[in-house]
């Protein structure tokens, strides 16, 4: 290869649908595989993985590139309060995107700030749910017997039970458990214990089914046959060929996280206001419903669509990669 | 043909037996009124493999074959009977130290290429498994030299071992295979049907190399499969199942020259045989029973054009190779070897 | 000579993927006769059954067919809208595949299926077509038809289940069957009672049989003349007694020599070095050429056509007499590499 001719782009290169010649090969040839392939010829997905991303980074670097922080009452002035969005305010004359709150919050930093609680609480309880999930699945589908139907049993309980309903009778628990002064404190971890709890039965099935067909494929005899004990089987063997179904599961349910801990936040069980996440700025912002400062609504909740439907979009894709008999 | 007396032999399989549970679950016999139903798979199988042959289970679907394999390499516990090899009993409960030293020594190729490697592995991270499972080599440089090596006496190249599965084709799948299964220094391999997913020519490939590696390293093989000229190719004694028994053992050459059992010569008689074109034969009659509900007496009875009402009533016992009361009565002509 | 039943000229088929246009047939010509039954042999990835699903019309996309004509005793029959194809299909020609569970509705008697497809494609009244039905089972020779109509198709074994789609294909009285793997998921005896089924139905219904397959011993004891596919084309095709006695191409010769028989023990089976070429990565010229014992540079850059050598017709240079060279290269000077334990 010619060391000195000018690289390709990778936009360019994903115009031209050629691999960029400089890529060492492991990238190349990730590049060219039907996983990113189809990635590149689907505007949805590039479409939603753009946004998603956009909205992800956007909450983590919150701190550093919103206005103002809205939970530092020293950067709040009342006068502000109530600024409709792109307008300038009629007596600081200062200008907010997305307008202001009644206490002269704006309503841009808000959702940064609301979109990270949203964000950490759909991810932690996904991987909580996973890690229930991925072991309680491997256990029924390659330990089989008892173990699987007693797992089995209490998923298929759990799924009769809306999530919602499981989550709120965490919830319950832990106010009539906990003292009212730690509440406050606790309550991010106990809605991600929450709506971790009412996820996991998916990904135990469907890790149960997995293992099952992969427990009956001859590599996993030949691991016997070398005297591997059945758990080092199941996660060196077993766990890495269930994965790609997981995946799938995961980005889907962090959609439908993202919306419980919003529901919960909105019915007023969730995130309490001094730390609010978006479903939190939700039920403030209905508020304000009928006195026409409809902005403080109807942003934070834009917001959420956009975030949840891009995941969803991408899991929707994810599916239909990995899992081609399906489309 | 008895095995070499010169030596005891290698493999001893003494009345082995499984039966499967196939009833449908509690609930459903509870609420259908079904009664619990069993499957004999094995049933009463002895037989021995001398150091260095290799021994051949040849039959058709549900004759068990796969099961005695399996119970051989320990993958299943025989419902009774007795697997020994070299002397110690692999089927006692008690876990030995010497039942442990020889696990290694007893490897498996199985019939499907495609699902006997672990797709998320690279090849030389599956072909050293058993190097590390047993601790045979500690240094990691040896065990990356073992693994080329290995992967070279199978015919791939050593630089392969950094490929996945899925960039091989179903015979140097099977290579890997064979190459993992050399990996722990073993002495037996049982092939389960190793060949009958693969393409002739490539067949042709992987009998060849079964036969050096035999040649060079020694082993002994116990080989399953339903294809008659494969098993004529590589067996030196071979044992023909039926619903779950023997019902002829003999010599690779004598079996083919003079079959005894009714069951051989028709199966010899059916084979579609590159051999046979333009010649005519007599098509052959039924079809196997189901296993769960096996005619009595001899299973081969009801396909059988010598059966009369002994062969109804009693199971013939294994005598001089063959299991047959029409043979045993001298009720057939015993074809002479050639 | 008659009118063949079968006429193919020139077939090719193109699967289109993004990583370019696949060839999987390409320049397939062939014909079948009234009463014959074709073998069409190949390794998998040789085209062959391929070469079935094109002449009746089943390719799917990605796949189409991208040249050549398929005739159908006078018709033209690979440019007809998939209407008029459905209804020769099952008409004019009948189907065999591997698993007789795909030609079988499960939840209808067989009785039922069979009066249907009699029904569609002929007059006869309900009661006639029943008759028929009958005489059809008990012609692919299932014992008690009178009583067996009327079970479900998992109430009968498998050979049981490939004779009822045997009697499936004969309803309307095809002019052609085509058998894809037919004989391939039964058990050895009751295959060659399947395949004694097939030539005696061709015979006395005279009937031209298309019967794919990759079991060389099935073709050996069923087809009067075999093509042996290799890479998408016709490596040769003659004779089946012939082919498999005295096979010309040097792939047909490495394949026979490959397979292991019941009349002999060979020690040793002929190897051939390597595996079918992959469709992205079909060679040049002869695609057999690396793997060939005998090539010479022409194979390397050539396409052989096929050639007439006696009986039959074989793609290789080495038969082609305006070649003077060619003879020369029959002696083998260097053996082929031998893959597999270095001595």
């Amino acid at each position: 290869m010619d060391q000195h001719a000018p690289a390709p782009t990778r936009t360019e290169a994903a115009l031209a649908g050629t691999p960029p010649d400089r890529l060492p090969g492991a990238l190349a040839r990730a590049w060219d595989s039907d996983f990113l392939w189809s990635f590149r010829h689907s505007p949805v997905a590039i479409v939603s993985s753009l946004v998603a991303v956009a909205m992800i980074l956007a909450a983590v670097l919150a701190p550093w590139i919103s206005p103002q922080n809205p939970f530092d009452p020293a950067q709040l002035d009342l006068m502000d309060g109530l600024t409709p969005p792109m307008t300038p305010n009629e007596i600081s004359q200062r200008i907010f995107i997305l307008g202001t709150d009644p206490q002269g919050r704006d309503m841009y930093s808000a959702i940064l700030y609301g979109s990270r609680v949203s964000l950490l609480v759909g991810f932690a309880s996904v991987i909580f749910s996973m890690a229930i999930g991925i072991t309680l699945g491997l256990a029924a589908g390659y330990l089989g017997g008892r173990t699987e139907a007693l797992i089995m049993r209490i998923a298929d309980i759990q799924l009769s039970f809306p999530a919602i309903l499981v989550a709120l009778l965490v919830f319950g628990i832990f106010r009539g458990v906990v003292p009212p002064a730690q509440q406050e404190q606790a309550t991010l971890w106990v809605l991600i214990v929450a709506i971790g709890l009412s996820n996991w039965a998916q990904y135990a099935r469907t890790v149960r089914a997995t293992t099952m067909v992969e427990k009956s494929k001859v590599y996993v005899d030949a691991a016997r046959l070398i005297g591997l004990k059945s758990f080092v089987i199941m996660v060196k063997h077993v766990l890495p060929n269930v994965t790609g179904p997981v995946l799938v599961i995961a980005t889907i349910n962090l959609a439908l996280a993202i919306i419980e801990e919003a529901t919960l936040s909105f019915l007023g069980v969730g995130m309490p206001p001094t730390q609010p996440s978006l479903g939190t700025l939700i039920r403030i912002g209905q508020q304000f419903l009928f006195s026409g400062e409809l902005w403080i609504l109807a942003s934070p909740a834009l917001a959420l669509i956009l975030l949840a439907l891009s995941i969803n979009l991408l899991g929707d894709w994810l599916r239909d990669v990995l899992n081609p008999r399906l489309r | 043909m008895s095995p070499p007396a010169s030596a005891a032999p290698y493999v001893t399989v003494r009345d082995l037996r499984r039966v499967f549970d196939v009833s449908k679950p509690w609930l459903n016999r509870m609420l259908e009124g079904g009664e619990k139903q069993f499957l004999t798979a094995v049933d009463d199988i002895s037989f021995e493999i001398a150091r260095g042959e290799t021994f051949a289970l040849v039959g058709e679907s549900g004759s068990g074959k796969s099961t005695v394999a399996r119970m051989v390499v320990g993958l299943l516990p025989p419902t009774a009977g007795e697997v020994t090899i070299t002397g110690i009993s692999m089927s006692s409960a008690a876990a030995s130290a010497e039942r442990q030293r020889m696990r290694r020594r007893i490897q498996m190729i199985f019939q499907d290429p495609y699902a006997s490697l672990n797709p998320r592995w690279r090849v030389d991270r599956i072909v050293a498994e058993p190097i590390r499972a047993f601790d045979l080599i500690k240094e990691e440089r040896a065990i990356v030299a073992r693994v080329g090596e290995l992967l070279t006496l199978v015919g791939l190249h050593p630089d392969d071992g950094k490929k996945y599965p899925h960039e091989f084709s179903g015979g140097q799948r099977q290579r890997i295979a064979i190459a993992r299964a050399l990996a722990s220094n073993a002495e037996f391999i049982v092939c389960d049907e190793p060949t009958s997913a693969l393409d002739v020519s490539v067949q042709a490939q992987i009998l060849n190399l079964m036969r050096d590696l035999q040649d060079r390293l020694g082993l002994t093989y116990l080989f399953i499969s339903h294809n008659l000229a494969v098993v004529r190719h590589m067996a030196t004694r071979i044992g023909v199942m039926y619903l779950g028994r023997i019902v002829e053992i003999s010599g690779g050459h004598e079996l083919f020259a003079a079959p005894k059992h009714p069951y051989t010569r028709m199966l010899l008689d059916a084979v579609p045989d590159l051999g046979m074109t333009g010649k005519q034969r007599v098509p052959v009659q039924g079809e196997i029973p189901n296993p769960i509900d096996p005619p009595s007496g001899c299973t081969f009875n009801p396909r059988c054009p010598y059966a009369n009402d002994r062969c109804r009533r009693e199971t013939p016992p294994l005598n001089e190779g063959v299991a047959c009361h029409a043979v045993h009565e001298r009720r057939i002509d015993i074809p002479r070897a050639a | 000579m008659t009118q063949p039943v079968l006429s193919v000229r020139d077939l090719r088929v193109e699967f289109v993927t993004r990583r370019g246009v696949l060839k999987a047939i390409d320049g397939v010509s062939f014909d079948i006769a009234p009463g014959e039954v074709l073998g069409v042999v190949g390794e998998s990835g040789a085209g062959k059954s391929v070469t079935g699903s094109a002449v009746i019309g089943l390719i799917d996309p990605p796949g189409r067919i991208a040249g050549g004509e398929v005739w159908l005793s006078e018709q033209r029959i690979d440019n007809l809208s998939p209407e008029e194809m459905r209804r020769i299909r099952g008409k004019r020609i009948g189907m065999i595949f591997q698993d007789p569970l795909t030609s079988l509705n499960p939840l209808y008697r067989v009785g039922e299926q069979l009066v249907e497809t009699i029904q569609t494609h002929t007059d006869l009244s309900a009661a006639a077509a029943r008759r028929r039905a009958i005489e059809l089972l008990t012609e692919v020779g299932i014992p008690a038809p009178e009583r067996r109509i009327d079970g479900y198709p998992h109430e009968f074994s498998g050979g049981m289940r490939q004779r009822v789609v045997i009697a499936l294909a004969l309803c309307a009285e095809p002019e052609l069957i085509i058998a894809d793997e037919p004989t391939t998921a039964l058990d050895v005896s009751v295959q060659a009672q399947i395949i004694s089924l097939l030539q005696r139905l061709g015979r006395e219904h005279g009937t031209a049989i298309m019967l794919v397959t990759h079991d060389m011993g099935v073709i050996a004891e069923t087809a009067d003349r075999v093509a042996v596919m290799y890479a998408g084309r016709i490596a040769e095709i003659g004779p089946v007694q012939d082919v498999v006695q005295n096979p010309l191409h040097p792939y047909a010769r490495g394949l026979m020599g490959a397979i292991p028989t019941l009349a002999q023990d060979a020690s040793r089976l002929v190897q051939i070095p390597g595996s079918m070429p992959r469709l992205s990565a079909i060679p040049p010229g002869c695609p057999f050429n690396p793997r060939c014992p005998h090539a010479w540079d022409r194979c390397r850059i050539d396409r052989p056509e096929p050639i007439q050598h006696g009986a039959h017709k074989v793609a290789c240079h080495l038969y082609d007499l305006n070649d003077p060279t060619a003879e020369a290269h029959k002696v083998l000077t260097h053996p082929p590499a031998e893959e597999g334990v270095p001595a």
